[in-house]
């Protein structure tokens, strides 16, 4: 069985949702928060649910709206999300109001719409979509567990069409503590020369990227999704090159056969020497792509990485503001996309044109 | 060969030795280009270097190379999937036997608040773990600081995972997937007082595990497993939800063995979120009663260990039953309350029953989810009535005893369920005076045992309209 990715949209720090170029444009940012560009949520939302919903809802819903249109499908067969932090917003605020308020006159809205599963609920509510919905919350996975579950409902012909998104807010409060945590750099940088600043840390980002996987072969279809595998704390580098080759092995494919290889490098020093090492060995010989600096460093970032992929195929060209060197000028039909979170979670997708 | 000793030099090193051996004949369809020798190949150059060796002749296969090089089953599907073991922590006992002894003596785990420091104690009844962190600490030998979440988890996953006592555990590909609704949110609580004052203020450690993942990973990090780990939350249903995603790894061969469950502490967040939903009884929760007035929340956690049947054959002891059923249907009527008519619920146990083949009637039990507040008994009883009827099963919730445990509730409750079908038990529904008016059942009050039992369905259902069931069943 082949699955395919049917459509996409992203709300994104960039200029991505409903738009017809493709990152010509990127959008520059001076600090190290990156934050989504809001489309016009009224085209998607009624207007009355926009006031009650956190950002993280507004994206999400929009997203996953603006991806069903996109694919012309009015009710997915599943509903499928991946978030790490959830619905932060609320969280806090409710949080906030309950320490604020010594527990006393609390205001239900905030707990109400505090759970990690409220986007893929309210998407549901939405579509009075009653078929199976499920939601993801493994850190640097979290996105990709939400993949593997359509993947398997799909090979179990329990459902077609299945819509599955990955979706983060990046909230004062968030922002301020991850900086503390030290993920952040300590100095404004230019997003779009990150890469070029050696020093620690990277630049926080957020959005919501969804996806419509089906199983039916259509010419509007995007690309052909081959699979996602993820592991866990590599013992070493050797681990990690082994995976690689294991995981294009399993897909009769060697990197040699890989056009494009898509990373998640962030601009941290600590991090990017995973990648650094991995171009110096299994990736030594492939073009290679890069995609944090536009949207920024997020547990679910690998979704922003998956729509470029899908697109890059779609259009046959690559982003000249992704490319780390140059880049083979043949539109590429396969893509490898390599990610880790702080080298304790790693993932692999494949893709390649239909 | 262990496989992460490989590297490219070896792997280079080795092709070249490939090269000068009679057998390069045999693999020179593998090898039609000689620089693009792959991992696959380089097993099988291996394999043929070995037998080269000595003449030990292994069929050459996919599978048996797996076996042979990386110490790892081969990929199999699997048609059921078992339950092989099983561990509870709860308000009832801090194990299985403990729980089940409680249910017996019909003894309930609910009371005032001891552990929180809230405005609600002595206000709020709620089922606490009797133990401390501290004492949470000293029987699992983690830091007293660390969330209780994870205490919990890890006291419950380990006695599954004891109690299952798999053969040859280090060479089966495992996962473990957990689910929690709030992550280390208690230790957030303690975060965010300095921080609200002043955020360079507040102990980053406390912090530092706040996401849902976290608690999973520690626990997983305890049991030393690394093959797969995730977390799912989707409030009330998150561990019905982790145990059938478990189920479905291992139904699609990605994994022989998954410890699957969930586990949640009590937080002075979400004790003042359901607070301010007007859900909570100030007295001891009455599911099921026409005169119910709301939940008590609970904390805990509950793991099954679920094998493979390949597994499952060279387990000492019988597995307990298997996950023969699920289904995860959306109410899709509202953020936190049910459709009048239970639409998700009644999608859920009827899906459930179409997985495992059954009619309503084979149902030996329901273990209700049964909160205690008016809109879910209601709905949930509205559901049952329009797939039961005229003939219901004997039913009760739990919640009557362990209170309310949120993301750990579908894993408390599987191994409830589990137990049912192993010992033949039926559990008591306690407090129960009068039947809801719009239902002609009423749930079982005594706990019965020597019972035949077939087929058990357990609920669970969640906020965001999420609802699961599962059907565990004998062998």
């Amino acid at each position: 069985m082949k699955i395919y990715i049917r459509s996409s949209a992203a709300v994104s720090p960039q200029n991505t949702f409903e738009n017809i170029e493709f990152l010509t444009e990127p959008a520059e940012y001076f600090g190290t928060r990156l934050s989504a560009i809001d489309p016009d949520y009224s085209k998607f939302i009624d207007a009355k649910a926009i006031r009650r919903m956190s950002h993280v809802i507004k994206m999400g819903v929009a997203s996953a709206k603006a991806c069903l249109n996109q694919g012309e499908v009015e009710m997915p067969g599943a509903i499928i999300t991946g978030t790490a932090f959830g619905c932060l917003d609320d969280t806090v605020s409710f949080l906030n109001r309950m320490i604020e308020m010594e527990e006393e006159m609390l205001p239900p809205t905030a707990f109400i719409q505090s759970t990690h599963n409220t986007v893929a609920a309210q998407i549901a509510l939405l579509l009075k979509c009653h078929n199976y919905n499920s939601t993801f919350v493994h850190k640097g996975v979290s996105f990709e567990s939400a993949l593997l579950d359509a993947v398997m409902l799909l090979n179990e012909n329990e459902a077609d069409n299945i819509l599955v998104g990955g979706t983060e807010e990046l909230t004062d409060a968030s922002f301020t503590i991850l900086t503390r945590l030290g993920l952040y750099k300590r100095w404004p940088v230019d997003n779009l020369s990150i890469f070029n600043t050696s020093s620690k840390g990277s630049i926080g980002g957020e959005g919501a990227v969804f996806f419509l996987l089906s199983n039916k072969e259509n010419t509007d279809n995007l690309a052909e999704f081959k699979g996602v595998q993820t592991f866990y704390k590599p013992e070493n580098i050797e681990e990690v090159e082994r995976r690689i080759v294991l995981f294009l092995e399993q897909h009769n494919l060697t990197i040699e056969d890989i056009d494009l290889v898509i990373t998640g490098k962030n601009g941290d020093l600590k991090n990017d020497a995973v990648y650094d090492q991995l171009n110096q060995s299994v990736f030594s010989n492939v073009s290679l792509a890069n995609f944090k600096h536009l949207c920024g460093e997020y547990p679910t970032a690998s979704s922003f990485g998956l729509w470029l992929a899908a697109n890059i195929i779609k259009r046959g060209e690559v982003p000249a503001v992704t490319i780390e060197d140059e880049v083979n000028t043949d539109p590429p039909k396969k893509i490898l996309i390599y990610n880790h979170y702080f080298n304790t979670y790693h993932s692999l997708m494949l893709l390649t044109a239909c | 060969m262990k496989s992460n000793l490989v590297n490219f030099e070896l792997f280079n090193n080795e092709k070249y030795q490939l090269a000068q051996k009679p057998h390069f004949q045999i693999c020179s369809s593998w090898l039609n280009n000689s620089a693009r020798l792959s991992w696959q190949d380089y097993k099988a150059a291996l394999f043929l270097i070995e037998k080269d060796k000595n003449e030990k002749s292994i069929s050459f296969t996919k599978e048996q190379m797996d076996m042979t090089f990386d110490n790892k089953e081969a990929t199999s599907n699997s048609a059921d999937v078992y339950v092989a073991g099983v561990g509870v922590i709860s308000a009832i006992g801090n194990n299985t036997v403990e729980c089940l002894a409680a249910f017996e003596s019909e003894k309930h785990g609910i009371g005032d608040i001891t552990h929180m420091q809230t405005i609600h104690r002595n206000n709020l009844p709620v089922a606490e773990v009797k133990f401390t962190n501290n004492e949470l600490s000293e029987m699992t030998g983690l830091p007293a600081d660390i969330s209780r979440t994870t205490l919990l988890g890890v006291l419950a996953a380990k006695e599954a995972l004891n109690d299952a006592a798999i053969p040859g555990l280090a060479s089966l590909r495992t996962g473990f997937i957990s689910a929690n609704t709030v992550g280390g949110m208690d230790k957030s609580e303690e975060f965010f007082i300095p921080f609200l004052a002043d955020n360079k203020k507040g102990k980053l450690r406390n912090v530092f595990d706040h996401e849902c993942g976290s608690v999973t990973e520690a626990i997983a990090d305890q049991l030393g497993i690394k093959d797969y780990i995730t977390t799912i939350s989707t409030a009330c249903s998150s561990s019905a939800n982790s145990i059938f995603y478990g189920a479905r790894l291992i139904k699609n061969g990605l994994l022989d063995v998954v410890v699957a469950g969930g586990a949640d502490a009590l937080t002075k967040f979400t004790l003042n979120g359901f607070n301010t939903l007007m859900i909570l009884d100030k007295s001891f929760c009455k599911p099921f009663d026409e005169n119910r007035q709301g939940l008590n929340l609970g904390e805990g956690a509950g793991y099954v260990v679920l094998v493979s049947e390949k597994v499952a054959k060279t387990l000492k002891n019988d597995p307990y039953c298997k996950l023969s059923g699920y289904n995860n249907s959306n109410d899709a009527y509202h953020q936190t309350a049910s459709s009048p008519d239970g639409t998700g619920s009644y999608l859920a146990m009827k899906g459930a029953l179409r997985k495992a083949n059954l009619q309503p009637a084979d149902i030996s039990y329901i273990n209700l989810h049964g909160t205690g507040t008016p809109n879910n008994d209601s709905a949930e009883g509205t559901a049952v009535k329009r797939l039961f009827d005229p003939h219901y099963p004997p039913l009760s919730s739990t919640k009557s005893f362990t209170g309310h445990t949120l993301g750990a509730s579908g894993g408390i409750e599987a191994v409830f369920s589990a137990l049912a079908v192993k010992h033949g038990l039926i559990y008591p529904n306690l407090r129960f005076e009068t039947r809801m008016n719009e239902v002609p059942f009423s749930p079982e009050t005594k706990f019965l045992k020597g019972k035949q039992i077939d087929h058990v369905m357990s609920n669970s259902f969640g906020f965001g309209g999420n609802c699961t069931s599962l059907i565990f069943s004998k062998i």
